[in-house]
């Protein structure tokens, strides 16, 4: 029986954050002009439709994984979330183990709805952190308060998630490599089980992109956004935190599962609007407005937007450009002569490690990290 | 009015050189010719006046966009003459108005006996006039000073007419004024042409000697050429003979440009028209050579023919590598009609396969360039131009350079450079300007004229190298536009000159790699290295970008090591995202060129090459 991971797509927000281009919506963008309370019970209803149609086309998969980004899931009460789960449960075998994650904006949950998320089977949470300083969140236009984060890591613990994640941003225009120092140890101390880091992407159309562009705001340059990498990378080795992805650093045993599903092109089902599925070299993506999605679905249709089947070398390109971000690396019994000529001299450079290399792996140092997209474009050229 | 109609005019081959007159026109592109042009096309009444148009007589889109003249011609105009009542025949010969083709200008005078040297009285003579006027006067052409444009409002005859008396050695009484917009004063203009000018005067029963003075390329016809019969004649079933290849022609068609062709029996002595005769390449019928009868050939040529000099050199070539053999066929097209443009293939490890092509001078190369690019619709990318270099080795051999990789290594014992004498006209309180131009390009200053009050002529002797990249748009910004330059090859002169090389990594990059003063070469080292840095992306490793004599760095700078090249997020929606994007760049990595180990993006060239003039119209045209 082979495996198929859930991805759930909660298209709303409270709020957008000014650098945020996801496909999110606030209540004042719904035509419905309703609630979030209101619009939450009709689209889990058509997420479980679509849950459906995923169960017409794989009747027989065991699910290792589910996860609900978003938007905000945490808005959305935790009983309609907790439908989304038992749905999936009752069409596939769900063992005790699957990792269930939840991403959640500190601000909008408590103690007592933390416990309820978990009554309702979650059993990993992330939080978005994002900085411990103030003039961080707010360049970044983030709602809470960075006091919150401990109150909540604490109550995410008492409710007994097995295991707990933050996200930080770095890059933020006026952030220092003290202050990021400042929030990678704030997150550490917490004793959180994973970490990611993402350097802050200016996207197109964003409020933040606007503020540059009128030179209100300055992105950092990238020799800076290089040092915060490193200094990240550095600061949770020292805490026992080993990177498993480029972005990424946990415990032992507490990797994220769900997305290594996405790295390693396992097979995974994205509910909601916009969102991307892949299975066995086909990907496609659904509608990507919530009412059209559910419209589709109501109307006993396909959400489905689109959809490509890879090629060879579209999938042996998909595999380096993605197993090359994983300690793992890339096995060299997998690239070609050429190839591997080609990325001789990023060893030298020490952007590769020696010692993977002897032992037949291209695995990325962190400053080869830093540039592994370039190493990516010498592979497949 | 004074005109005839054609069918009872005098006829070709039966003309008496009494009755003909041949005159050029000297002006300056934007003076008025064309216009004045037309309005005697008008009034001799040879173009009615429903089939007129504007700037009749030019005849490519690049001509009259920029208002230049490239290729002559020459129109046969009858005309009755308000002074003796009689009939004449007047063939006006159109003369190219640019300082690269002085060549073709002095054969257009060489086949008329007069000229007017025709002025625009709002702006008076211009740099490029005063030496065609100096031409015409040294072939002891009868000069008719004529000032055009009365009717502007910012006209100053009273002025002008002061200038060009001064200039010729006549009464300031004696300039015609005219207006070609208006036509006034033009009838009067074609009187005083016959009253004036000369006849053509010559041996009617010698063998046959024509002057060709043009030569132009027609799709359809082959090569027309335009010859100035001066002894003998030609006729329409004569077999002819060009002196200098010898190379015998059938004759398929004579005739006179009125101002379309008109087929004639043939052509008399001092007549003026053209011939075809299937050749296909102008190199065939050169600009300057004699045409003869090959039955009864003359054993004595017309004097002052010259093969066409290459002075200027660059290397052009396609933007896209794929686009190189359409860049040969559109040379190799447009050689059938510019006997003066040169080319072979040359490579270069920066910019690919490209042709080095020698030109006449930078007008020349610029019209090359944009008729390339227009006709073929190709993109360009054009190295530096240079000039020749003549270099002398230790052991007496002697290397001539034209493209700075054939620069010799190891012991030179001289290099010698072109120069040229430069005639600058401008406005008096721009003396200062123009020579502290001329100075930093290593002029050395002539002497200096007043044309009239606040006018002067400034001339320089400079080496053409100084003048090849960018001193006209300097000269033209540093005079707000006012000032215009002439200038003619003297010869050489040993010149203290060295290569500088720009490295990138250690590597030579041959597209940069330029001949200069040895007091310029820090400057060019400097300017060299700051542009690359500031176009090459950065690579992985830090590379080093040097500019270098020999092996003496002179200018270094860095480009440091990337250190961030790399998407943070990569979850399931991006994957398809990130892998179009990879894609992308997959083309764009073909694009790159690779010097040693260092990734160059084309844009990178194109932009350190271009002049400041080509970035101004860069800007302009996203505008």
């Amino acid at each position: 029986m082979s495996d198929l991971s859930f991805y759930v797509h909660i298209p709303y927000c409270v709020k957008r954050c000014g650098y945020c281009d996801f496909n999110t919506y606030t209540p004042s963008e719904l035509r419905d002009g309703g609630t979030l309370e209101s619009v939450s019970g009709d689209y889990i209803d058509a997420v479980i439709r679509e849950i459906d149609i995923a169960h017409r086309q794989n009747p027989d998969a065991s699910v290792p994984t589910i996860f609900f980004g978003g938007g905000t899931p945490s808005l959305l009460p935790p009983s309609d979330l907790g439908r989304v789960i038992s749905s999936i449960r009752q069409r596939w075998s769900l063992n005790a183990e699957a990792e269930i994650t939840l991403e959640a904006n500190p601000d909008s949950v408590g103690a007592a709805k933390l416990r309820e998320l978990r009554d309702v089977g979650f059993n990993r949470i992330s939080f978005g952190m994002q900085s411990a300083i103030p003039h961080v969140l707010k360049v970044l236009d983030r709602t809470h308060d960075p006091e919150n984060i401990a109150m909540v890591v604490e109550a995410a613990r008492g409710a007994g998630f097995e295991s707990v994640s933050l996200d930080l941003i770095y890059g933020t225009p006026g952030e220092s490599l003290e202050d990021f120092r400042t929030s990678v140890n704030s997150a550490l101390e917490l004793g959180v089980d994973h970490l990611s880091a993402y350097a802050l992407i200016v996207e197109s159309g964003t409020k933040l992109a606007t503020q540059i562009r009128r030179g209100e705001l300055s992105m950092p340059v990238d020799d800076l956004m290089a040092d915060m990498y490193l200094l990240v990378d550095d600061l949770c080795e020292r805490a026992g935190l080993t990177w498993y992805e480029l972005s990424n650093w946990s415990k032992p045993e507490h990797q994220a599962g769900h997305n290594i599903a996405y790295w390693k092109n396992a097979n995974w089902w994205g509910l909601g609007p916009g969102a991307h599925s892949h299975i066995d070299g086909i990907r496609w993506w659904n509608i990507k407005h919530p009412t059209a999605y559910k419209a589709a679905l109501f109307a006993d249709g396909s959400p489905l937007q689109e959809s490509e089947t890879l090629t060879a070398r579209q999938k042996s390109d998909e595999a380096i450009m993605l197993s090359i971000r994983m300690r793992g690396g890339i096995p060299l019994s997998d690239l070609s002569e050429e190839q591997r000529r080609k990325v001789a001299e990023y060893r030298q450079s020490g952007h590769l490690d020696g010692t993977a290399w002897e032992a037949g792996t291209l695995q990325l140092t962190p400053v080869g990290r830093l540039i592994a997209d370039r190493i990516v474009r010498e592979l497949v050229v | 009015m004074p005109a005839i109609s054609l069918a009872k005019a005098p006829q070709p081959a039966a003309t008496d050189p009494a009755q003909i007159r041949n005159f050029a026109i000297i002006a300056h592109i934007d003076h008025g010719k064309s216009t004045l042009a037309d309005r005697m096309l008008g009034i001799t009444e040879v173009v009615e006046a429903r089939n007129m148009r504007a700037q009749y007589l030019d005849r490519m889109d690049i001509e009259r966009e920029r208002g230049i003249t490239i290729k002559s011609q020459a129109v046969r105009l009858p005309w009755r003459s308000g002074l003796d009542g009689k009939e004449y025949i007047l063939n006006m010969i159109d003369t190219p108005g640019h300082v690269d083709f002085t060549y073709e200008v002095s054969r257009s005078l060489a086949a008329s006996e007069g000229a007017v040297l025709l002025v625009d009285c709002a702006q008076g003579i211009e740099a490029q006039t005063l030496a065609n006027l100096y031409l015409a006067m040294e072939n002891n052409l009868k000069i008719i000073p004529v000032l055009n444009k009365i009717d502007l409002p910012a006209a100053q005859p009273e002025k002008f007419a002061k200038e060009l008396a001064k200039l010729i050695g006549c009464e300031p009484s004696d300039c015609l004024l005219v207006s070609g917009k208006t036509g006034a004063g033009v009838a009067d203009l074609l009187d005083q042409i016959i009253e004036q000018i000369p006849a053509p005067k010559g041996d009617p029963n010698a063998p046959a000697r024509a002057l060709i003075f043009d030569s132009v390329y027609d799709v359809y016809r082959g090569v027309v050429t335009y010859v100035r019969v001066m002894d003998g004649h030609l006729s329409a079933r004569d077999q002819i003979q060009m002196y200098s290849t010898g190379v015998r022609h059938e004759m398929l068609e004579v005739g006179v440009i009125s101002p379309e062709p008109v087929p004639s029996k043939g052509l008399g002595v001092g007549e003026v028209g053209y011939l075809i005769t299937g050749v296909k390449d102008v190199r065939q019928s050169r600009v300057g050579d004699t045409v003869t009868n090959f039955n009864n050939p003359t054993k004595t040529p017309l004097a002052g023919y010259k093969d066409p000099k290459p002075m200027v050199f660059s290397g052009l070539y396609p933007l896209d590598g794929a686009d190189y053999p359409l860049l040969r066929e559109a040379l190799d097209k447009l050689q059938l009609n510019d006997a003066a443009l040169v080319y072979e293939p040359e490579s270069s490890a920066a910019l690919g396969f490209g042709f080095r092509c020698g030109f006449l001078g930078l007008l020349h190369m610029e019209i090359v360039r944009e008729r390339l690019e227009r006709e073929s619709n190709l993109s360009l990318i054009s190295t530096a131009p240079n000039v020749v270099y003549n270099v002398k080795l230790d052991d007496g051999r002697s290397i001539i350079v034209t493209n700075p990789s054939e620069f010799p290594e190891g012991k030179i014992m001289s290099v010698e450079e072109p120069l040229v004498r430069a005639t600058i006209l401008a406005p008096s309180e721009f003396i200062g300007a123009i020579m502290e131009l001329c100075q930093q390009r290593r002029g050395t200053l002539l002497g200096m004229d007043y044309l009239s009050e606040d006018r002067v002529e400034i001339r320089y002797t400079l080496p053409l190298a100084e003048i090849v990249f960018d001193f006209f748009d300097k000269l033209k910004s540093s005079t707000r536009g006012y000032a215009s330059l002439d200038y003619e090859s003297i010869g050489d002169a040993e010149g203290e000159l060295v290569k500088v090389d720009i490295l990138l990594q250690g590597e030579p990059v041959d597209a940069f790699s330029a001949i200069v003063h040895r007091d310029k070469a820090y400057a060019y080292g400097l300017m060299m290295t700051a542009k690359l840095q500031a176009l090459i992306p950065r690579q992985q490793f830090e590379v080093p970008i040097q500019a270098a004599i020999g092996s003496r760095i002179i200018a270094r700078e860095n480009i440091r090591a990337i250190r961030k090249d790399v998407l943070a997020k990569c979850y399931g929606g991006d994957i398809s995202r990130k892998r179009k994007l990879l894609e992308k760049q997959k083309e764009g990595k073909k694009r790159m060129k690779m010097v040693g180990r260092v990734e160059v993006p084309q844009e990178a060239f194109v932009a350190a090459l271009a002049t400041d003039a080509d970035i101004e119209k860069a800007k302009a045209a996203r505008k």
